[in-house]
């Protein structure tokens, strides 16, 4: 696909349920426009990688998707709401549909670990009872099982991340939102974290969307699966197995969907822009 | 290939205008339409800090350890700062009266001028430095790394788990301590007029006593209520309103201090003119 074939992706998906819909969204700041009308979809069980330079507003999009920022025009539709004409009270009820995963983490630095893990919990009144057995588990998926009464000061980087993961995680929303997850970390401790993406998603069924500058996250996420039998992270066998769940990369460029589809496409695409990114 | 935007090193050099210098009148227009900004953003904030009382979720815990870090931990210094502006009163106002041979006044004096005036505007301005900064930095703080935004995506109202919490364990705590303030600080006055002015301690208790009026008290009560709703509102304020990392911390910090300082000083003024008119009318 080639670029500036957004609308044309965006037919194409329409078939099927759309969890995440942008409609020309526009949003600016007194610096000038930084989205100029975007639109694209995001369908259940499925991974949109957001791919841009620094500034691009891919941070932007998500707090977009969040109902944490609200656009200056166009709509943005989360699991059949419009979110961008709801009010503040019924935007909190939407967000519990929602995981963000900040790009630092952005755990409460005066609550422990199993306390960040289980804020979501305590804010929809789960019993006492209830809570620790999935802050453990959640814990556990994260593999960080003994950090829970850790502060968020005592962790590594890479652990802060997961842990962040793990919050996200805990209420089982459907769609969860990566903030830059692997920015700023060691090529060991990313692929940790994208593992454990490749994990949230082939185990819990989420939809993501996935802001990152590094195009090799996006095609670790394309191209590998995690198996549940051997529980370890396989690279696809074929390209039936590629397409499932699907994986779609958006690359933005000047507050613009730049270009939008699989990773063949843009593994085969020509434009001297994108090819910048390939390199 | 059509472009949907062309990338900064594709832009011609020719296209690099200067920044336009703004007039003094669009400066001025700017200035006005930040500050009415900044009322009606902080006006918002005072509303829900306490129409959030009226519906749940509420945050009892986190008022109670609010009450804690604002009241317990003020408590020291406005027991210290209480005793020796007593004291201190004693020593000016007792030589004055010395002079007419009325030094027995001194104990009516100091206290209605503490009850009314130096117990709530002092521990006010104490509260604004410990607690104001204290609020501010801590909530900035949140903001620069994005923990409020994340407590928005979990579905948490800052307004009501941040600020509501903190504008009533002010609200408790600060007319507590002014009380405490005022006690310590009559003791301080009478220690001082024993030493220095060889007064009696039970004639300078039960004058200081018997001077006070209800609505001497009702006058500084209702000071402290005003002082503790800026103090905490301005803190939260600021706090959640930071911009520029941990540079706009810094400054926050400090705005928050001055402007409740300010603020503290100028509703006195006001806030004794009116209290004089009421106990005039119906005292």
């Amino acid at each position: 696909m080639e670029p500036n074939s957004s609308r044309q992706a965006a037919t194409l998906t329409d078939t099927s349920q759309a969890a995440i819909e942008f409609n020309d969204v526009r949003l600016g700041f007194a610096e000038g426009e930084i989205l100029r009308g975007v639109t694209f979809s995001a369908q259940e069980r499925e991974t949109v990688i957001l791919l841009g330079e620094t500034g691009t507003g891919k941070t932007l999009l998500l707090k977009l998707a969040a109902g944490l920022l609200r656009p200056d025009s166009g709509s943005i539709r989360v699991l059949d709401k419009d979110i961008s004409s709801l009010s503040e009270s019924d935007l909190l009820a939407a967000r519990r549909q929602i995981g963000f995963v900040f790009q630092e983490g952005a755990l409460f630095d005066s609550l422990t670990v199993g306390e960040n893990v289980a804020y979501r919990l305590h804010e929809d009144g789960v019993n006492e009872d209830e809570m620790e057995p999935r802050v453990q588990e959640v814990l556990r998926f994260v593999e960080l099982p003994h950090t829970s009464d850790l502060l968020p000061s005592e962790l590594s980087g890479g652990m802060r991340r997961r842990v962040a993961i793990a919050r996200a995680l805990v209420a089982r929303p459907p769609i969860v939102l990566y903030d830059s997850p692997t920015a700023g970390l060691d090529p060991i401790t990313s692929q940790t974290i994208i593992s454990l993406i490749l994990r949230l998603r082939d185990v819990y069924g989420v939809t993501a969307l996935l802001a990152t500058h590094r195009l090799q996250d996006g095609f670790a996420l394309a191209n590998f699966h995690f198996d549940p039998q051997s529980k370890k992270v396989r690279r696809d066998s074929s390209p039936e197995e590629a397409r499932t769940p699907p994986t779609r990369f958006l690359v933005l460029r000047a507050g613009k969907i730049y270009f939008e589809g699989s990773p063949d496409e843009l593994m085969k695409s020509q434009d001297p822009y994108l090819q910048r990114f390939l390199i | 290939m059509k472009f949907v935007a062309d990338s900064p090193i594709q832009a011609a050099p020719g296209d690099a205008r200067a920044p336009e210098v703004p007039s003094v009148t669009e400066v001025l227009q700017d200035l006005a339409k930040t500050t009415v900004l900044q009322v009606q953003n902080y006006s918002k904030l005072s509303y829900h800090s306490i129409t959030n009382l009226v519906s749940g979720p509420r945050y009892g815990q986190d008022t109670l350890d609010q009450m804690d870090v604002i009241g317990v931990g003020s408590l020291p210094i406005v027991l210290l700062s209480g005793f020796f502006i007593g004291a201190v009163m004693v020593l000016q106002t007792g030589t004055q009266f010395e002079r007419f041979g009325q030094a027995s006044l001194t104990g009516d004096i100091v206290s209605l001028a503490l009850v009314r005036e130096l117990g709530p505007s002092i521990t006010g301005l104490l509260v604004a430095g410990r607690c104001s900064s204290g609020i501010a930095s801590e909530l900035g703080s949140m903001v620069v790394t994005e923990q409020v935004d994340a407590m928005r995506a979990m579905g948490t109202d800052p307004s009501r788990k941040l600020v509501t919490p903190r504008v009533l364990a002010t609200l408790i705590t600060l007319p507590l301590l002014t009380t405490i303030s005022v006690f310590v600080g009559l003791l301080g006055g009478m220690v001082a007029s024993v030493l220095s002015l060889r007064i009696n301690a039970t004639t300078f208790w039960e004058r200081a006593i018997k001077i006070l009026e209800f609505s001497d008290i009702m006058q500084g009560f209702s000071k402290t209520v005003v002082f503790a709703f800026i103090i905490a509102t301005v803190g939260c304020y600021q706090g959640l309103n930071v911009r520029g990392g941990t540079q706009g911390v810094g400054r926050a910090t400090t705005q928050a201090v001055v402007v409740a300082s300010v603020l503290i000083i100028v509703s006195d003024t006001f806030l004794t003119k009116i209290a004089l008119y009421l106990a005039d009318k119906f005292f």
